[in-house]
């Protein structure tokens, strides 16, 4: 069943058509690879459907059921969550403090009323969640910045998937990895698609694509163009589809 | 942890730790070398030093400053910056008197505490209502914080000379003068003291141990990323704008109480000693990273320099100097901490 739904969004910057009348499926427990050239409109789409920016025309579901995501806020209250490209992380602050940033676990009773914060508590539920995700730190209590970016983006990761109860958008998770960290970012994926989330993908990388989505939805010029089933498609169906010698979807 | 792991990670992690520590070592730093001029001046003048009355004199002078340096330090980690305390401070002094003497119908150096708390009411209120404006400017109107409150400093120096046409009002209520202005507790404690004590213990509470305080830091470090976890970006640089003038309007009761005169004229580079106090100890001006106690040795600092000069007869242009060569050298070790992160 898909639990979110975009049908013909059209989105403009000044002059520039970004998205023109775009379509997009996804469904709970599945990986979807959202791919196309650069300038196709990926991080548009993205950015429409987690409630960054909202569509000039169009309609976005949400299991079944018309909405407006006015505000990320908004998609998070619905389990929408994102993996930003640029690491939207807080430096100086703690993977703990990163993880539970906008989300501070209080303490109880009056003092928890005052606004004081309950670090110990974020500690331990953190060092429990980066386990279960099977991102390693070796301190959890040096800023973000020290870390390698791999960490770094581990962490950006994990914050988007605890948090997440329906869909998690990636936008290339994994461009600034080495080779061991982008194998543990993508055994996250798995996990969490297992766990029934669904996950949208944006990669460059196609072997990448085919190993871990089980669909892939092609955009090109702000439009979707095609969509395959991971198992059946090859490079060169992924890489048509994109340049535009393979086009599946009649275009309006 | 996999062999293979360890040599991806090994290498990039050593030097940000050293990073990281640096920064601790910012605030240790500097609280070492507060404690070494406090040993050098105690060391040279034992006798003039470490008396009593100078200990006394030392904490009540630093009394006005520490409480706009506790609100600087809110606004430099979120990478701004508050040029128009000291204005602040003497518009909110000369409302405050200029209330007082209105409710006493003429000079209130006769008038109870009925009076006197009432002027410490319009003073908070005078320095919120400019904090409130600095921060719709900067957060909601997108101005640049140096811009808005180089603005507001000409504006709030000049409203106050406006309301005595340019003179000091120096008939205050006797009594606010000798409980607050030089009065002590437990025998030894000076009043002022107390009050800038409790006001740097509250901001350090609210800085380091609540929601507020973490929000600040996450506003600093990266404000989108704070905007995207949902933290009102807006709303929280306003009140830290509304907090620093509401500190503001305090610091310029204390003034009032201890000068006994609105003192238009004393407290122009108030905003600089205040951005100086909290720079040297830690806080950093990229935002992001700063404490409370840090501010408070750097309040110290060129306090203590001060008045050891006075002691040993050096003349207190060397402060100056003194002062001006601790700050650059501070600013220069944040950078590197900044560098050797982001390598």
């Amino acid at each position: 069943m898909p639990v979110l739904e975009a049908h013909e969004l059209v989105k403009h910057y000044g002059s520039v058509e970004a998205l023109r009348g775009a379509d997009f499926t996804v469904n709970a427990g599945e990986v979807v690879a959202l791919i196309g050239d650069n300038g196709a409109g990926k991080s548009t789409l993205v950015k429409c459907l987690s409630g960054v920016e909202q569509p000039d025309s169009g309609q976005i579901l949400f299991e079944g059921a018309p909405i407006r995501l006015e505000s990320p806020v908004a998609a998070r209250r619905l389990g929408i969550e994102t993996v930003y490209q640029d690491l939207a992380v807080a430096p100086e602050l703690d993977p703990a403090a990163n993880l539970f940033l906008g989300r501070e676990v209080r303490r109880s009773g009056l003092l928890g009323k005052l606004g004081m914060l309950d670090k110990a508590e974020m500690r331990r539920r953190a060092t429990a969640e980066f386990a279960r995700l099977g991102v390693t730190l070796q301190r959890i209590d040096v800023p973000i910045g020290s870390l390698s970016g791999g960490q770094r983006q581990s962490v950006a990761v994990a914050r988007s998937v605890v948090w997440a109860s329906k869909v998690v958008f990636m936008d290339e998770p994994t461009a600034a990895l080495g080779v061991v960290q982008r194998e543990r970012v993508l055994d996250v994926i798995r996990r969490v698609r297992d766990e029934g989330m669904a996950v949208v993908l944006i990669s460059h990388n196609m072997p990448e694509v085919l190993a871990v989505a089980d669909r892939v939805e092609v955009l090109r010029l702000g439009r979707r163009v095609a969509r395959f089933t991971a198992a059946e498609a090859t490079l060169a169906d992924l890489v048509g589809a994109m340049t535009g010698a393979l086009t599946q979807e009649e275009t309006r | 942890m996999t062999a293979e792991e360890e040599v991806v990670n090994g290498g990039a992690i050593e030097k940000p730790t050293l990073g990281a520590r640096l920064l601790g070592a910012n605030t240790f730093w500097i609280g070492l070398v507060l404690i070494a001029l406090c040993v050098v001046f105690g060391v040279l003048e034992p006798t003039a030093f470490l008396t009593l009355f100078t200990v006394q004199t030392l904490l009540i002078e630093t009394a006005v400053l520490l409480v706009l340096s506790v609100g600087m330090t809110f606004v430099i980690i979120t990478g701004g910056i508050d040029l128009s305390v000291g204005s602040v401070l003497i518009f909110s002094g000369m409302v405050s008197a200029k209330a007082m003497e209105w409710v006493s119908g003429g000079s209130s150096t006769n008038a109870g505490w009925g009076v006197i708390l009432f002027g410490l009411v319009v003073a908070i209120v005078a320095g919120t209502a400019w904090g409130i404006l600095n921060g719709l400017l900067i957060a909601a109107a997108k101005i640049p914080p140096l811009i808005v409150t180089l603005g507001t400093l000409g504006a709030a120096l000049g409203a106050a000379s406006l309301l005595n046409n340019g003179s000091d009002i120096r008939t205050l209520p006797s009594t606010m003068r000798t409980t607050i202005g030089y009065g002590t507790s437990f025998g030894y404690v000076p009043n002022l003291v107390i009050v800038a004590v409790v006001l740097t213990l509250i901001g350090a509470w609210l800085l380091h141990t609540t929601v507020f305080g973490r929000h600040t830091f996450a506003v600093g470090s990266n404000a989108e990323a704070a905007r995207r976890s949902g933290i009102g970006v807006t709303r929280h640089l306003t009140s830290i704008y509304t907090l620093t003038g509401a500190l503001a309007g305090v610091a310029g009761f204390m003034s009032l109480a201890y000068f006994g005169s609105t003192t238009i004229s004393a407290h122009s580079t108030d905003n600089l000693n205040a951005i100086a106090a909290v720079v040297m100890g830690g806080t950093s001006l990229f935002g992001g990273v700063g404490t409370v106690l840090g501010t408070v040795i750097g309040v110290f600092i060129p306090a203590v320099l001060k008045k050891g000069f006075n002691i040993i007869h050096v003349q207190d242009f060397w402060q100056m100097i003194a002062v001006g060569a601790v700050l650059i050298a501070a600013v220069w070790f944040d950078q590197q901490r900044r560098r050797s992160r982001n390598r």
